[in-house]
Protein backbone atom coordinates (compact mmCIF):
# COMPACT_ATOMS: atom_id res chain seq x y z
CA UNK A 1 0.00 0.00 0.00
CA UNK A 2 2.93 2.26 0.74
CA UNK A 3 4.40 1.45 -2.69
CA UNK A 4 1.07 2.24 -4.30
CA UNK A 5 1.12 5.63 -2.59
CA UNK A 6 -2.04 4.97 -0.59
CA UNK A 7 -0.43 5.24 2.86
CA UNK A 8 2.66 6.91 4.30
CA UNK A 9 4.72 6.48 7.45
CA UNK A 10 3.81 8.98 10.13
CA UNK A 11 6.05 7.85 12.98
CA UNK A 12 6.44 5.13 15.56
CA UNK A 13 4.61 4.14 18.71
CA UNK A 14 4.91 1.62 21.48
CA UNK A 15 2.12 -0.94 21.44
CA UNK A 16 0.56 -2.42 24.56
CA UNK A 17 2.92 -5.42 24.56
CA UNK A 18 5.90 -3.07 24.84
CA UNK A 19 7.19 -3.57 21.31
CA UNK A 20 7.67 -0.71 18.89
CA UNK A 21 5.37 -0.46 15.86
CA UNK A 22 5.22 1.70 12.80
CA UNK A 23 2.31 4.13 12.37
CA UNK A 24 0.94 4.87 8.91
CA UNK A 25 -1.73 7.22 7.70
CA UNK A 26 -3.76 7.47 4.51
CA UNK A 27 -2.42 9.75 1.79
CA UNK A 28 -4.95 11.84 -0.14
CA UNK A 29 -4.83 9.18 -2.88
CA UNK A 30 -5.48 6.61 -0.18
CA UNK A 31 -8.42 8.60 1.17
CA UNK A 32 -9.85 8.79 -2.32
CA UNK A 33 -9.47 5.04 -2.87
CA UNK A 34 -11.19 4.25 0.44
CA UNK A 35 -14.08 6.60 -0.35
CA UNK A 36 -14.42 4.94 -3.75
CA UNK A 37 -14.37 1.48 -2.16
CA UNK A 38 -17.05 2.46 0.37
CA UNK A 39 -19.38 3.58 -2.42
CA UNK A 40 -18.74 0.70 -4.85
CA UNK A 41 -21.71 -1.48 -5.77
CA UNK A 42 -20.71 -5.09 -6.34
CA UNK A 43 -24.01 -6.21 -7.86
CA UNK A 44 -24.76 -8.76 -9.47
CA UNK A 45 -22.31 -10.63 -7.23
CA UNK A 46 -22.86 -8.91 -3.91
CA UNK A 47 -20.39 -9.74 -1.19
CA UNK A 48 -22.29 -9.43 2.07
CA UNK A 49 -19.22 -9.81 4.27
CA UNK A 50 -17.37 -7.10 2.35
CA UNK A 51 -20.34 -4.76 2.58
CA UNK A 52 -20.59 -5.35 6.32
CA UNK A 53 -16.85 -4.64 6.59
CA UNK A 54 -17.35 -1.34 4.76
CA UNK A 55 -20.00 -0.24 7.24
CA UNK A 56 -17.90 -1.26 10.22
CA UNK A 57 -14.75 0.37 8.80
CA UNK A 58 -16.59 3.56 7.86
CA UNK A 59 -18.11 3.88 11.34
CA UNK A 60 -15.00 2.78 13.24
CA UNK A 61 -12.60 5.13 11.47
CA UNK A 62 -15.16 7.91 11.09
CA UNK A 63 -14.67 7.84 7.29
CA UNK A 64 -18.35 8.05 6.36
CA UNK A 65 -21.83 7.66 7.79
CA UNK A 66 -22.80 3.96 7.45
CA UNK A 67 -26.44 4.92 6.90
CA UNK A 68 -25.30 7.21 4.07
CA UNK A 69 -23.41 4.32 2.46
CA UNK A 70 -26.50 2.10 2.77
CA UNK A 71 -28.68 4.82 1.19
CA UNK A 72 -26.26 5.15 -1.72
CA UNK A 73 -26.30 1.40 -2.34
CA UNK A 74 -30.07 1.33 -2.02
CA UNK A 75 -30.52 4.09 -4.59
CA UNK A 76 -28.27 2.27 -7.04
CA UNK A 77 -30.08 -1.06 -6.61
CA UNK A 78 -33.47 0.68 -6.93
CA UNK A 79 -32.29 2.28 -10.18
CA UNK A 80 -31.33 -1.17 -11.47
CA UNK A 81 -34.60 -2.67 -10.26
CA UNK A 82 -36.47 0.07 -12.09
CA UNK A 83 -34.71 -0.77 -15.35
CA UNK A 84 -35.26 -4.52 -14.96
CA UNK A 85 -38.88 -4.11 -13.83
CA UNK A 86 -39.64 -1.87 -16.82
CA UNK A 87 -38.08 -4.44 -19.15
CA UNK A 88 -40.15 -7.20 -17.46
CA UNK A 89 -43.35 -5.17 -17.85
CA UNK A 90 -42.67 -4.87 -21.59
CA UNK A 91 -42.31 -8.65 -22.03
CA UNK A 92 -45.29 -10.78 -23.10
CA UNK A 93 -46.46 -13.37 -20.53
CA UNK A 94 -44.46 -16.63 -20.37
CA UNK A 95 -41.50 -15.31 -22.41
CA UNK A 96 -37.99 -16.64 -21.73
CA UNK A 97 -36.64 -13.14 -21.23
CA UNK A 98 -39.50 -12.40 -18.84
CA UNK A 99 -38.56 -15.40 -16.70
CA UNK A 100 -34.89 -14.34 -16.58
CA UNK A 101 -35.89 -10.80 -15.68
CA UNK A 102 -38.12 -12.10 -12.90
CA UNK A 103 -35.08 -13.86 -11.44
CA UNK A 104 -33.14 -10.59 -11.45
CA UNK A 105 -36.09 -8.74 -9.89
CA UNK A 106 -36.28 -11.28 -7.06
CA UNK A 107 -32.51 -11.09 -6.41
CA UNK A 108 -32.56 -7.30 -6.35
CA UNK A 109 -35.51 -7.39 -3.96
CA UNK A 110 -33.59 -9.72 -1.65
CA UNK A 111 -30.56 -7.41 -1.70
CA UNK A 112 -32.74 -4.36 -1.03
CA UNK A 113 -34.27 -6.14 1.99
CA UNK A 114 -30.81 -6.91 3.36
CA UNK A 115 -29.95 -3.20 2.98
CA UNK A 116 -33.15 -2.38 4.87
CA UNK A 117 -32.03 -4.69 7.69
CA UNK A 118 -28.59 -3.01 7.68
CA UNK A 119 -30.19 0.42 7.85
CA UNK A 120 -32.47 -0.52 10.76
CA UNK A 121 -29.49 -1.99 12.61
CA UNK A 122 -27.19 1.02 12.10
CA UNK A 123 -29.95 3.52 12.83
CA UNK A 124 -30.57 1.75 16.16
CA UNK A 125 -26.84 1.69 16.98
CA UNK A 126 -26.65 5.42 16.33
CA UNK A 127 -29.66 6.02 18.57
CA UNK A 128 -28.14 4.00 21.43
CA UNK A 129 -24.65 5.57 21.26
CA UNK B 1 -52.13 31.27 -8.06
CA UNK B 2 -48.65 30.30 -9.15
CA UNK B 3 -47.87 27.47 -11.54
CA UNK B 4 -46.51 25.35 -8.68
CA UNK B 5 -49.79 25.66 -6.78
CA UNK B 6 -51.74 24.67 -9.86
CA UNK B 7 -49.89 21.41 -10.23
CA UNK B 8 -49.91 20.45 -6.53
CA UNK B 9 -52.93 18.26 -5.97
CA UNK B 10 -52.18 17.22 -2.41
CA UNK B 11 -50.33 19.20 0.24
CA UNK B 12 -49.69 18.78 3.95
CA UNK B 13 -47.90 21.00 6.44
CA UNK B 14 -46.96 19.69 9.87
CA UNK B 15 -49.56 16.93 9.59
CA UNK B 16 -49.91 14.97 12.83
CA UNK B 17 -51.86 12.02 14.18
CA UNK B 18 -51.56 10.98 17.79
CA UNK B 19 -53.14 8.15 19.74
CA UNK B 20 -53.41 7.74 23.49
CA UNK B 21 -52.34 10.39 25.97
CA UNK B 22 -49.47 11.48 28.21
CA UNK B 23 -47.00 8.63 28.75
CA UNK B 24 -48.91 6.31 26.43
CA UNK B 25 -48.92 8.90 23.63
CA UNK B 26 -48.08 7.43 20.22
CA UNK B 27 -47.09 9.89 17.50
CA UNK B 28 -48.13 7.79 14.50
CA UNK B 29 -47.65 10.70 12.08
CA UNK B 30 -45.29 13.29 13.45
CA UNK B 31 -45.20 16.52 11.46
CA UNK B 32 -45.29 15.53 7.80
CA UNK B 33 -44.77 18.11 5.02
CA UNK B 34 -45.70 16.71 1.64
CA UNK B 35 -46.47 18.02 -1.85
CA UNK B 36 -47.82 15.65 -4.46
CA UNK B 37 -47.88 16.93 -8.03
CA UNK B 38 -50.74 16.18 -10.39
CA UNK B 39 -49.93 13.05 -12.38
CA UNK B 40 -47.22 11.95 -9.99
CA UNK B 41 -46.81 8.41 -8.66
CA UNK B 42 -45.50 8.60 -5.13
CA UNK B 43 -44.46 5.52 -3.18
CA UNK B 44 -44.05 5.52 0.61
CA UNK B 45 -42.00 2.74 2.18
CA UNK B 46 -40.92 2.05 5.73
CA UNK B 47 -40.93 -0.64 8.40
CA UNK B 48 -44.20 -1.91 9.88
CA UNK B 49 -45.56 0.55 12.40
CA UNK B 50 -43.69 3.56 10.92
CA UNK B 51 -47.02 5.35 10.37
CA UNK B 52 -47.31 5.00 6.60
CA UNK B 53 -50.80 3.45 6.60
CA UNK B 54 -52.02 6.05 9.10
CA UNK B 55 -50.62 8.76 6.81
CA UNK B 56 -52.47 7.27 3.84
CA UNK B 57 -55.72 7.23 5.81
CA UNK B 58 -55.24 10.89 6.75
CA UNK B 59 -54.44 11.91 3.18
CA UNK B 60 -57.48 10.08 1.83
CA UNK B 61 -59.84 11.44 4.49
CA UNK B 62 -60.51 8.06 6.13
CA UNK B 63 -59.20 9.43 9.42
CA UNK B 64 -59.00 12.90 11.02
CA UNK B 65 -55.59 14.45 11.77
CA UNK B 66 -54.70 15.62 15.31
CA UNK B 67 -53.02 18.72 13.90
CA UNK B 68 -51.42 20.37 10.90
CA UNK B 69 -52.82 21.31 7.50
CA UNK B 70 -54.15 19.07 4.75
CA UNK B 71 -54.97 20.53 1.35
CA UNK B 72 -56.46 18.74 -1.65
CA UNK B 73 -56.77 20.58 -4.95
CA UNK B 74 -56.72 23.92 -3.12
CA UNK B 75 -59.37 22.94 -0.51
CA UNK B 76 -58.35 22.74 3.12
CA UNK B 77 -59.66 19.37 4.29
CA UNK B 78 -58.77 19.55 7.97
CA UNK B 79 -61.14 22.49 8.49
CA UNK B 80 -63.95 21.22 6.31
CA UNK B 81 -67.43 20.43 7.66
CA UNK B 82 -68.45 16.78 7.96
CA UNK B 83 -70.92 16.91 5.05
CA UNK B 84 -68.63 18.65 2.59
CA UNK B 85 -65.81 16.36 3.65
CA UNK B 86 -67.88 13.23 3.00
CA UNK B 87 -68.85 14.50 -0.45
CA UNK B 88 -65.25 15.22 -1.37
CA UNK B 89 -64.20 11.79 -0.12
CA UNK B 90 -66.81 10.10 -2.30
CA UNK B 91 -65.73 11.84 -5.49
CA UNK B 92 -62.13 13.08 -5.19
CA UNK B 93 -60.37 9.99 -3.89
CA UNK B 94 -60.23 6.32 -4.79
CA UNK B 95 -58.87 3.57 -2.55
CA UNK B 96 -57.18 0.27 -3.34
CA UNK B 97 -56.49 -2.13 -0.46
CA UNK B 98 -54.32 -5.18 0.04
CA UNK B 99 -57.33 -7.40 0.77
CA UNK B 100 -59.34 -5.97 -2.19
CA UNK B 101 -62.45 -5.30 -0.03
CA UNK B 102 -64.90 -6.13 -2.81
CA UNK B 103 -68.49 -6.85 -1.88
CA UNK B 104 -68.86 -10.63 -2.14
CA UNK B 105 -72.58 -10.52 -3.01
CA UNK B 106 -72.10 -8.20 -5.97
CA UNK B 107 -70.73 -9.00 -9.42
CA UNK B 108 -67.54 -7.37 -10.69
CA UNK B 109 -69.68 -4.94 -12.71
CA UNK B 110 -71.85 -4.02 -9.69
CA UNK B 111 -68.80 -3.52 -7.49
CA UNK B 112 -67.39 -1.03 -9.98
CA UNK B 113 -70.77 0.74 -10.36
CA UNK B 114 -71.16 1.22 -6.62
CA UNK B 115 -69.04 4.38 -6.02
CA UNK B 116 -70.85 6.32 -8.77
CA UNK B 117 -74.25 5.30 -7.36
CA UNK B 118 -73.19 6.27 -3.81
CA UNK B 119 -72.07 9.66 -5.14
CA UNK B 120 -75.55 10.18 -6.60
CA UNK B 121 -74.78 9.38 -10.25
CA UNK B 122 -77.41 7.95 -12.58
CA UNK B 123 -77.54 4.13 -12.85
CA UNK B 124 -77.05 4.24 -16.62
CA UNK B 125 -73.96 6.47 -16.36
CA UNK B 126 -72.57 4.21 -13.60
CA UNK B 127 -73.15 1.15 -15.80
CA UNK B 128 -71.47 2.77 -18.78
CA UNK B 129 -68.42 3.84 -16.79
CA UNK B 130 -68.05 0.41 -15.14
CA UNK B 131 -68.24 -1.40 -18.47
CA UNK B 132 -65.70 0.97 -19.96
CA UNK B 133 -63.24 0.41 -17.08
CA UNK B 134 -63.66 -3.37 -17.02
CA UNK B 135 -63.12 -3.44 -20.78
CA UNK B 136 -60.01 -1.30 -20.48
CA UNK B 137 -58.65 -3.63 -17.77
CA UNK B 138 -59.21 -6.79 -19.82
CA UNK B 139 -62.09 -7.94 -17.62
CA UNK B 140 -65.07 -7.51 -19.96
CA UNK B 141 -65.75 -11.25 -19.95
CA UNK B 142 -65.62 -11.33 -16.13
CA UNK B 143 -68.14 -8.53 -15.56
CA UNK B 144 -70.96 -10.81 -14.39
CA UNK B 145 -68.73 -12.95 -12.13
CA UNK B 146 -68.83 -12.76 -8.35
CA UNK B 147 -65.44 -11.97 -6.72
CA UNK B 148 -65.21 -15.58 -5.46
CA UNK B 149 -65.08 -16.76 -9.10
CA UNK B 150 -62.13 -14.47 -9.91
CA UNK B 151 -58.38 -14.91 -9.37
CA UNK B 152 -56.65 -12.63 -6.87
CA UNK B 153 -55.10 -10.62 -9.70
CA UNK B 154 -58.51 -10.18 -11.34
CA UNK B 155 -60.08 -9.18 -8.01
CA UNK B 156 -57.44 -6.51 -7.52
CA UNK B 157 -58.01 -5.21 -11.06
CA UNK B 158 -61.74 -4.96 -10.30
CA UNK B 159 -60.87 -3.08 -7.10
CA UNK B 160 -58.68 -0.67 -9.10
CA UNK B 161 -61.53 -0.16 -11.58
CA UNK B 162 -63.81 0.62 -8.63
CA UNK B 163 -61.29 3.14 -7.29
CA UNK B 164 -61.36 4.92 -10.66
CA UNK B 165 -65.16 4.91 -11.06
CA UNK B 166 -65.60 8.56 -10.08
CA UNK B 167 -62.47 9.76 -11.88
CA UNK B 168 -60.76 10.67 -8.60
CA UNK B 169 -58.05 13.30 -8.26
CA UNK B 170 -55.89 10.86 -6.36
CA UNK B 171 -55.86 7.08 -6.03
CA UNK B 172 -54.55 5.90 -2.65
CA UNK B 173 -53.28 2.34 -2.52
CA UNK B 174 -52.33 0.45 0.64
CA UNK B 175 -50.09 -2.55 -0.16
CA UNK B 176 -51.91 -3.18 -3.49
CA UNK B 177 -49.64 -6.13 -4.40
CA UNK B 178 -49.35 -7.54 -0.86
CA UNK B 179 -51.69 -10.44 -1.63
CA UNK B 180 -50.57 -11.15 -5.19
CA UNK B 181 -48.16 -13.57 -6.84
CA UNK B 182 -45.48 -12.46 -9.28
CA UNK B 183 -47.61 -12.62 -12.44
CA UNK B 184 -50.55 -10.77 -10.86
CA UNK B 185 -48.17 -8.15 -9.43
CA UNK B 186 -46.84 -7.57 -12.94
CA UNK B 187 -50.42 -7.06 -14.20
CA UNK B 188 -51.09 -4.47 -11.49
CA UNK B 189 -47.79 -2.69 -12.21
CA UNK B 190 -48.64 -2.54 -15.92
CA UNK B 191 -52.09 -1.19 -15.11
CA UNK B 192 -50.71 1.50 -12.77
CA UNK B 193 -48.18 2.41 -15.43
CA UNK B 194 -50.88 2.83 -18.10
CA UNK B 195 -52.99 4.96 -15.73
CA UNK B 196 -49.90 6.98 -14.78
CA UNK B 197 -49.24 7.65 -18.48
CA UNK B 198 -52.84 8.86 -18.78
CA UNK B 199 -52.16 11.38 -16.00
CA UNK B 200 -53.59 9.67 -12.90
CA UNK B 201 -52.07 10.69 -9.54
CA UNK B 202 -51.15 7.86 -7.15
CA UNK B 203 -50.01 7.68 -3.55
CA UNK B 204 -48.97 4.11 -2.78
CA UNK B 205 -47.90 2.73 0.58
CA UNK B 206 -45.95 -0.47 0.07
CA UNK B 207 -43.37 -2.99 1.20
CA UNK B 208 -42.92 -4.05 -2.42
CA UNK B 209 -39.65 -2.76 -3.89
CA UNK B 210 -41.04 -3.35 -7.41
CA UNK B 211 -43.66 -0.64 -6.91
CA UNK B 212 -41.15 1.64 -5.20
CA UNK B 213 -38.70 1.25 -8.08
CA UNK B 214 -41.26 2.13 -10.73
CA UNK B 215 -42.70 5.19 -8.91
CA UNK B 216 -41.61 8.74 -9.80
CA UNK B 217 -40.60 9.39 -6.22
CA UNK B 218 -39.95 7.24 -3.20
CA UNK B 219 -40.27 8.50 0.36
CA UNK B 220 -38.96 6.45 3.26
CA UNK B 221 -40.80 6.83 6.54
CA UNK B 222 -39.57 6.03 10.02
CA UNK B 223 -41.19 6.79 13.39
CA UNK B 224 -43.94 8.91 11.82
CA UNK B 225 -41.72 11.13 9.67
CA UNK B 226 -39.96 11.06 6.29
CA UNK B 227 -36.26 10.26 6.54
CA UNK B 228 -35.27 9.87 2.90
CA UNK B 229 -36.43 10.95 -0.53
CA UNK B 230 -35.36 9.28 -3.77
CA UNK B 231 -36.21 10.37 -7.28
CA UNK B 232 -35.67 7.56 -9.73
CA UNK B 233 -35.15 8.85 -13.22
CA UNK B 234 -35.83 6.37 -15.94
CA UNK B 235 -34.67 6.00 -19.50
CA UNK B 236 -31.49 4.02 -18.86
CA UNK B 237 -32.94 0.64 -19.76
CA UNK B 238 -30.21 -1.44 -21.39
CA UNK B 239 -30.52 -4.68 -23.31
CA UNK B 240 -31.13 -7.98 -21.57
CA UNK B 241 -27.47 -8.99 -21.22
CA UNK B 242 -26.65 -5.82 -19.30
CA UNK B 243 -29.78 -6.08 -17.16
CA UNK B 244 -29.09 -9.63 -15.99
CA UNK B 245 -25.44 -8.84 -15.31
CA UNK B 246 -23.75 -10.78 -18.11
CA UNK B 247 -21.81 -7.69 -19.04
CA UNK B 248 -21.27 -4.10 -18.04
Amino acid sequence: MEKAGLIERRGAAISSNGRGRKVYELTSAGQERVTEWLAEVSWPKPDLAEFHLKLTAAAGAGLADPVGIIDGQRRELLRRLRDVQRAAMAEPDHSDAGLLLEGIVLRLQADLRWLEACEANWTDRRRIS
Amino acid sequence: MSHAENTTVLRTRGLRKEYGSEEGLVRAVNGVDLDVARGETLAVMGPSGCGKSTLLHLLGGLDQPSGGELWMDGHRLDQMGEKEFARLRRTAVGFVFQAFHLMDELTAQENVELPALLAGGSPSAARRRASELLGQFGLADRASHLPSALSRGQRQRVAIARALANEPLVVFADEPTGNLDSAATLEVLRLFDDLHSAGQTFVIVTHDERIAATADRLLTMRDGAFVDETRLTGGTTGHLGALIGLEG
